[in-house]
């Protein structure tokens, strides 16, 4: 079982009142781009064993979207942050190299 | 004025809590930035109580304020008076970015009273209902088995809970179920 921190509204939810989201801080690529650009877009995930950032909502609760970086491996929970954000907080990056050293998530180290 | 139709007729059940359908709660939903000045006076003007903190809850009488998300609040007060206050409240906040409307009739109310009341709810929703963790001033948006739901505690034996009004009858059953007098687990010793 999963306990997330909204951080909206405080509350350490439990995973049934949450729903996942998928990966966090894809970067759309629209009708414009180049065919390689938006197959990244659209197909290509990161599926790490370790270290990974998501998005989750809060949606038996507050209802808003929000970010996490958990471990998909022991289901470790490093923290929350907002949604409104392209790249995590450094606090939660300096967090993540302790307790991580050498991890690596995309463009992320 | 013509009489509410309740979604359930004012349902009753008495167990480990009495159960309530509660007649016409009026409930008013403001969407806006909850810290913003121009807002927080006008609710002030319209409803009586300053907006409450994070998962706080403020009440007046039969007045009062949830705190429902950082810009979502949920306004209550008598039923008859729910358009009207609407109303005021929009006027009030004309030109602001926010968004009033009357969900009097969306919803469903039910009262819990009685000293079981925090293992009826603990046995429904993930939420820590320890008198250490939830205590009457505070507000949970959850779920209850299988439905969004609110609920507040008015004091340590009476609770009100909000759901929509299409599973008003889902939720009586898992209430009165979850109040069976046989099904005591006596976790809550005080
Ligand atoms: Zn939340």
């Amino acid at each position: 079982m999963l306990l997330i921190n909204c951080p909206y509204c405080g509350v350490a939810a439990e995973e049934t009142e949450l729903h996942a989201g998928g990966e966090a801080h894809l970067k759309r690529f629209g009708p414009d781009s180049s065919d390689d650009d938006f197959t990244g877009y659209l197909f290509h995930r990161e599926n790490p064993k370790g270290v990974h950032f998501e998005r989750w909502r809060h949606v038996n609760g507050c209802g808003k979207w929000f970010h996490a970086a958990r471990c998909t491996n022991t289901l470790e929970v490093f923290g929350t942050y907002s949604a409104q954000t392209t790249e995590p907080p450094k606090d939660l990056l300096d967090t993540l190299r302790a307790k991580r050293p050498g991890f690596k998530w995309r463009n992320i180290a | 004025m013509s009489d509410v139709a309740l979604a359930l007729g004012g349902a009753s059940f008495d167990g480990l809590v009495n159960i309530e359908e509660l007649a016409g709660q009026g409930m008013v939903t403001l969407r806006g930035d909850l810290s913003d000045t121009t807002i927080i006076s006008a609710v002030k003007d319209v409803f009586g109580v300053t907006l409450p903190g994070t998962r706080e809850t403020a009440f007046d009488g039969a007045q009062g304020a949830l705190w429902m998300s950082p810009d979502e609040a949920l306004l209550l007060c008598p039923y008859e008076e729910a358009l009207q206050r609407a109303d005021e409240l929009s006027a009030k906040l004309h030109g602001s970015h926010a968004l009033v409307v009357n969900v009097s009739d969306a919803r469903a109310v039910f009262r819990l009273k009685g000293v079981m009341l925090r293992e009826v709810i603990a046995k429904l929703a993930p939420v820590d209902m320890s008198p250490d963790a939830f205590t009457p001033g505070m507000v949970r948006r959850t779920r209850m088995a299988q439905v969004a739901a609110a609920f507040w505690m008015d004091d340590a034996n009476t609770a009100r809970i909000v759901c929509f009004r299409s599973v008003a009858a889902y939720m009586f059953g898992i209430l009165s179920v979850s109040a069976d007098d046989a099904s005591a687990v006596n976790h809550f010793t005080r």
